[in-house]
C-alpha cells in the first residue's frame, strides 16, 4: 500500500523539505555552537596515525586552522540544505545526510582540538569497537524484521551469549569453543522465538520481552551464583588483534579497520554477505516479499513459516555474535547486564538505517561515536554534561521514526503473525 | 489492518461470541476455565524453575552423575543406629555407645556419631559392582546405582529453596500461630516479627500494582507501554522534587500534591510516545524504549547536577520534607505504609474508569479497532494520549509511592527492572485490574520471598525474573499449557486483551 503511493505521497515532499532544513540548521549550529567560541588564529592539531606501533604507514599530522575549517563545513551544509530544498537528491539522500552528520561531528572535534591536537584514529578506532555490538543487533534486526518478525529480544540473545562465551570459552579454554556454543545459545532463543510468533502466533513484542527477562534472570542467576565466586570461570581471554596482510598498510583505513580482532573481520564479511544475499538472491527476494506480503508470498508457493523460521534463528546467531564481541572482542570479561541496552539501540541503528545492511551499518557508527565522546567529554573539557551526549541516539532514533527527516517504513507485514489458509 | 478484509472468512457465526448470556453452569465454568490457564501457567513455571535450580546445581548434578562412595567393612546399615546425642535425649544418663536401646518399638545401636547412609557403601554391594574390589577404596557411583541418593539430594535442594521462599514471603507458620497465642494472652510482642515477612510482601506488591495497571490499561487501548520503567524514574524526579523543594506544608496537602507532582509528570513522559504514535505513527515500544533510556540519562545528570543533595558526593536527591511522607501504619520494623490503599483505591478507580464510563468504553474500542472507533466519531489521537497519559502516570505514581512511602528521597539506581516486570502483571492479570492486583501480590510475595531464598538458600534472586519470564511465556501461548496439561480449547477467548495486531497504522 505505502510503496505504491510514495511518489505522490505529499509527506515526502515535506520530508524532503524538512531534512534540507535540518541540514541547514546544522549549519547554523556549527557557527553558533562551535564557531562562536573559536578564537581566530587558532589550529587544531589532528593526529592521524595510531598511538601504537603499527605497519600503518605514518602520514603527517594535519593542522587545521578551527575558524576557516568550521565556516567551511557549515557552509558546505547549507548550501547542500539549500540544494535539498530546491531540488533533492533522490537515492544519493542517506549519503548526503551521512556526510552533513560527518561535517557536524568533524566541526565538533575541530573545536574540542582547537589550541592543541587531537587523536583521531584512537577516536576511530573506538568508535568502531562500540559500534560493533549495535551493528551486529541491528544486522540480526535486519534478518528478522525483513521476514516480518519483530525482534526485540535481540538485547536477551546478546546477554545470553555474552555469559556463555565468558563461560564456556574459560572451561574449554578455547575461545572457538565458547563463540560456538554461543551461537548455539543464540539459535535456541532465536527458535524459541520464532515458534512463539510463527507457531503459535504470540504477540512478537511479549515473547520477546518474555526472551529478554529470561535472558536477564537467568545470565544474571548463573553469574551470581558460579562466576561471581571463581573467577576462573569468567576469564577467557580475547580474541588478538591481527593485522590484515598488506591492507593493514594503509594509512588511515588500516589501523582501523584491518588491524583488529576477527569479530570485527567476520561482522564486515556478514555485512556484505548479508546485504548481497538480501537484494540480489533468490533467498532475498523471498525474504522481502515473506516481510512485506505474506499472502501474496504464499500464493506464490514460497513457504512463509520456513523463511521466517530460518530468518529469525539466523538473526538469533547473528545477535549471539554481538553478545561475544562483547566478552572475547573487547573485555574477556561477562558482568551482569553488560549490554546495558546495546540491543536496543541497536533496533534504533535499524530504524535509523532504513532496515538496509549498509544504512543500520552507517547508524551504528553514528552511534559508536556518540558514546565514544560521551566518555571523552570530560577528559576533552567541553562543557556540556555526557549524559546529554548519551540521550543523543535515542532522541535521533525517536526523530527519524517520527518521520520528521528522512524516511523509516518498515516492512509491511512487520510484527504480524501470519495465517496459513 | 488484515482484520476487517479477513473478519468473514475466519468468524464462521457458531464459532463466534456468543451474543446471547450463556447458561449459569457456562458461566462457572468459564470463570474457572479463565482461572485454570494462569494457575497451571504458575505451576509449570515453578515447576521448571526447580528444574532451572537443579541443573546449575553443582552438588545435584554430581549427586546425578558421580557419587562418591567410601565401602565400608563391616557395613551397618545406619538406619539401625542412634548417635548418643539423641539417644541421651531418650534415655538420659542411661546409655553409652554400643549400647542397644528400644526407640519407638525399634531397636537401634547407640554410636558416636550415625554415618551419612549416602557415604558408604557395603563391601558385597561393591563387589557386585566391581568384582576385583578392595575395601577402604572410594567409588564413585552414577545415578542408576543408586536413584534415590540423587532423587533425595535434588529433592532437598528444592525443599530448602522454596521453603525459605515461603517462609521469607508469608513468615514461618508456627511462628505466626505462636505469636498469636502469645497475643491472646495478653503479650503483643512476638507479632511485629511473625508478621514482617507477610507486610514486607505487600510493601513490594504495592509499585507492582500500580505499574501492572499502567501496562494492563495501555493493553485495553491497544498501546503497549514498555516505558514503565522511564515512567517510574520520571514520576520518582517530579515527585521528589516536589518533596524537598517545598517545606512548611501540611501533610495533608503536601502529600498529595506530591504524589500529584509524580502523576503528572510522568503521565505527561509518557504522552509523547501516545502522541507521536497517533500523529505520525511512530511505533510506541520503540518509543517508550527509548524514551526509557533518555529518562535515565536524564535522571542521572538532575541527580548528580542540579537536583543533587547538598554537601554530598553521591548522586541523590535531598530528602524529602516529612509533611510528603505517606504514613507508615505499624511501629517499625514494619514498613507497611498507606500507599497499599492507594495503590488498591487506583486498582478500583482504573476498574470504575474502563468499564463504567464513557471514557473507559472509548479507550477500549480504539484498542479494539481503531478504524471501528474513528468511523464511530471517536477520537484516535486523544485516546491514544489520554491513555498513555493515564498509563505514564500510573507507573509515575509508582515511583512517588515508593520514594514517599520507603526511601524518602531518590537514589540514581532506583527501579527494580519494573518496565518488564509490568508486562508480565498485565498479562498475568488478563489485563484486568482485579486480576493485576492478584498478580501483584504474587510477585510482590515472590520477590520478598526470593530475598530470604539468597540469604537462606543460596539461590540468586534472578530466578524470580525466570519464573516471570515463563510465566510470560505461558499466559501470551497458551496452546503450551493445554497441550502440556492436554486441555481442551476454550472458546474465542484466548489472548483477547492483548492489544490488536495491526492497529499499529
Amino acid at each position: 500500500m505505502t510503496v505504491a503511493t510514495r511518489v505522490i505521497d505529499p509527506s515526502a515532499v515535506r520530508r524532503s523539505r524538512n531534512t534540507g532544513i535540518l541540514f541547514i540548521l546544522i549549519g547554523i549550529a556549527i557557527v553558533l555552537l562551535f564557531a562562536r567560541t573559536a578564537e581566530p588564529g587558532q589550529t587544531a592539531r589532528m593526529v592521524l596515525n595510531p598511538a601504537r606501533q603499527t605497519a600503518a604507514l605514518r602520514i603527517p599530522d594535519v593542522v587545521l586552522p578551527v575558524l576557516p575549517s568550521l565556516y567551511a563545513m557549515a557552509g558546505l551544509s547549507v548550501v547542500l540544505g539549500v540544494l535539498q530544498i530546491v531540488r533533492g537528491f533522490g537515492r544519493l539522500e542517506g549519503v548526503i545526510l551521512g556526510l552533513v552528520a560527518g561535517f557536524l561531528a568533524l566541526s565538533f572535534l575541530t573545536w574540542a582540538a582547537r589550541g592543541r591536537s587531537l587523536n583521531l584514529i584512537g577516536i576511530f578506532e573506538t568508535t568502531l569497537q562500540r559500534a560493533m555490538p549495535i551493528a551486529l543487533a541491528a544486522l540480526s534486526g535486519v534478518l528478522c524484521e525483513r521476514s516480518g518478525v519483530i525482534n526485540i529480544a535481540i538485547e536477551g540473545m546478546m546477554l545470553t551469549a555474552a555469559l556463555t562465551s565468558a563461560l564456556f570459552g574459560s572451561v574449554s579454554g578455547s575461545l572457538w569453543v565458547g563463540v560456538l556454543v554461543s551461537l548455539i545459545f543464540g539459535a535456541l532463543l532465536g527458535a524459541l522465538l520464532a515458534v512463539m510468533s510463527v507457531r503459535y502466533k504470540v504477540n512478537q513484542i511479549i515473547t520477546g520481552t518474555a526472551i529478554n527477562i529470561l535472558a536477564i534472570g537467568a545470565t544474571s542467576y548463573i553469574s551470581a551464583r558460579y562466576l561471581a565466586t571463581n573467577p576462573a570461570l569468567n576469564s577467557p581471554g580475547r580474541f588478538p588483534n591481527v593485522g590484515v596482510p598488506l591492507l593493514s598498510r594503509l594509512p588511515l583505513l588500516g589501523p582501523v579497520f584491518f588491524e583488529t580482532n576477527v569479530i570485527v573481520y567476520l561482522t564486515l564479511v556478514l555485512l556484505v554477505v548479508v546485504h548481497v544475499m538480501l537484494f540480489y538472491t533468490p533467498w532475498g527476494l523471498r525474504t522481502r516479499a515473506v516481510g512485506e506480503h505474506p499472502r501474496a508470498a504464499d500464493t506464490l508457493g514460497i513457504d512463509v513459516y520456513r523463511v521466517r523460521y530460518v530468518n529469525v534463528i539466523a538473526g538469533g546467531m547473528v545477535a549471539a555474535l554481538g553478545g561475544v564481541f562483547l566478552v572475547l572482542g573487547s573485555v574477556p570479561r561477562f558482568d551482569e547486564l553488560m549490554t546495558a541496552g546495546k540491543g536496543f539501540i541497536g533496533l534504533a541503528a535499524l530504524i535509523f538505517g532504513k532496515w538496509t545492511p549498509f544504512g543500520s551499518f552507517g547508524a551504528s557508527l553514528i552511534f559508536g561515536f556518540t558514546d565514544t565522546f560521551q566518555a571523552r567529554l570530560q577528559i576533552l573539557q567541553v562543557p556540556i554534561p555526557s549524559q546529554f551526549m548519551r540521550m543523543a541516539p535515542y532522541l535521533i532514533t525517536m526523530i527519524v521514526l517520527a518521520g520528521v527527516v528522512g524516511r523509516a517504513v518498515p516492512p509491511a507485514a512487520d510484527g504480524e503473525p501470519y495465517e496459513k489458509q | 489492518m488484515d482484520q476487517e478484509t479477513t473478519l468473514q472468512e475466519r468468524t464462521p457465526p457458531e464459532e463466534g461470541r456468543d451474543v446471547r448470556r450463556p447458561p449459569r453452569r457456562r458461566r462457572v465454568w468459564g470463570w474457572l476455565g479463565e482461572l485454570l490457564i494462569p494457575i497451571l501457567a504458575i505451576v509449570t513455571a515453578f515447576v521448571l524453575s526447580g528444574v532451572f535450580i537443579l541443573i546449575t546445581d553443582v552438588q545435584v548434578v554430581n549427586a546425578f552423575t558421580r557419587i562418591p562412595r567410601r565401602v565400608a567393612v563391616p557395613f551397618t546399615d545406619p538406619e539401625d543406629e542412634i548417635s548418643l546425642e539423641e539417644a541421651l535425649r531418650y534415655h538420659p544418663n542411661e546409655v553409652i555407645v554400643g549400647d542397644t536401646v528400644e526407640v519407638d518399638g525399634r531397636m537401634l545401636r547407640v554410636v558416636e556419631e550415625v554415618d551419612d547412609p549416602d557415604a558408604e557403601i557395603a563391601l558385597e554391594e561393591a563387589r557386585a559392582l566391581f568384582p576385583e574390589l578392595r575395601d577402604g577404596v572410594t567409588i564413585y557411583l552414577d545415578f542408576f546405582d543408586k536413584p534415590q541418593t540423587g532423587l533425595r539430594t535434588a529433592w532437598n535442594a528444592i525443599r530448602t529453596a522454596y521453603g525459605a521462599l515461603f517462609e521469607g514471603a508469608i513468615g514461618d507458620p508456627a511462628r505466626i500461630a505462636a505469636a498469636i497465642r502469645a497475643w491472646l494472652a495478653g503479650d503483643p510482642s512476638g507479632l511485629p516479627t511473625a508478621f514482617y515477612p507477610i507486610t514486607e510482601s505487600l510493601v513490594a506488591a504495592t509499585p507492582y500494582i500500580l505499574v501492572g495497571l499502567a501496562v494492563a490499561l495501555g493493553f485495553r487501548a491497544g498501546l503497549f507501554n514498555i516505558g514503565a520503567e522511564g515512567q517510574y524514574f520520571v514520576g520518582g524526579l517530579t515527585s521528589v522534587f516536589v518533596g524537598y523543594s517545598i517545606q512548611g506544608l501540611p501533610l495533608i496537602i503536601h502529600l498529595p500534591l506530591m504524589l500529584l507532582a509524580g502523576v503528572v509528570g510522568a503521565g505527561i513522559w509518557g504522552a509523547i510516545p501516545g502522541l507521536l504514535k497517533a500523529t505520525t505513527g511512530a511505533h510506541e515500544v520503540i518509543n517508550t524504549i527509548m524514551m526509557n533510556y533518555i529518562a535515565f540519562a536524564l535522571s542521572d545528570w538532575l541527580l548528580s547536577g542540579p537536583m543533587m543533595r547538598p554537601g554530598g558526593f553521591r548522586p541523590i536527591s535531598p530528602a524529602i520534607a516529612p509533611s510528603a511522607m505517606l504514613p507508615r501504619l505499624f511501629p517499625s520494623p514494619i514498613r507497611f505504609h498507606a500507599g497499599f490503599f492507594l495503590a488498591l483505591a487506583c486498582a478500583a478507580l482504573v476498574y470504575w474508569l474502563l468499564f463504567h464510563t464513557t471514557i473507559g468504553f472509548e479507550l477500549r474500542t480504539v484498542g479494539a479497532n481503531p478504524r471501528a472507533a474513528r468511523y464511530a466519531g471517536m477520537s484516535i489521537t486523544r485516546n491514544y494520549v489520554l491513555a498513555m497519559f493515564l498509563s505514564g502516570g500510573l507507573a509515575g505514581l509508582a515511583g512517588a509511592n515508593d520514594i514517599s512511602g520507603l526511601i524518602g528521597y531518590m537514589p540514581n539506581a532506583f527501579s527494580a527492572g519494573y518496565g518488564f516486570d509490568s508486562i508480565a502483571l498485565a498479562l498475568l492479570g488478563r489485563s484486568h485490574p482485579v486480576g493485576v492486583v492478584l498478580a501483584a501480590l504474587l510477585f510482590g510475595t515472590l520477590r520478598t520471598g526470593a530475598t530470604r531464598m539468597q540469604s537462606a538458600a543460596q539461590i540468586p534472586v534472578d530466578i524470580i525474573e525466570i519464573l516471570q519470564a515463563m510465566v510470560i511465556i505461558f499466559i501470551a501461548a497458551p496452546e503450551i499449557i493445554r497441550a502440556l496439561y492436554c486441555l481442551r480449547r476454550q472458546r474465542g477467548e484466548a489472548g483477547r486483551v492483548l492489544p490488536s495486531e495491526g492497529a499499529a497504522s
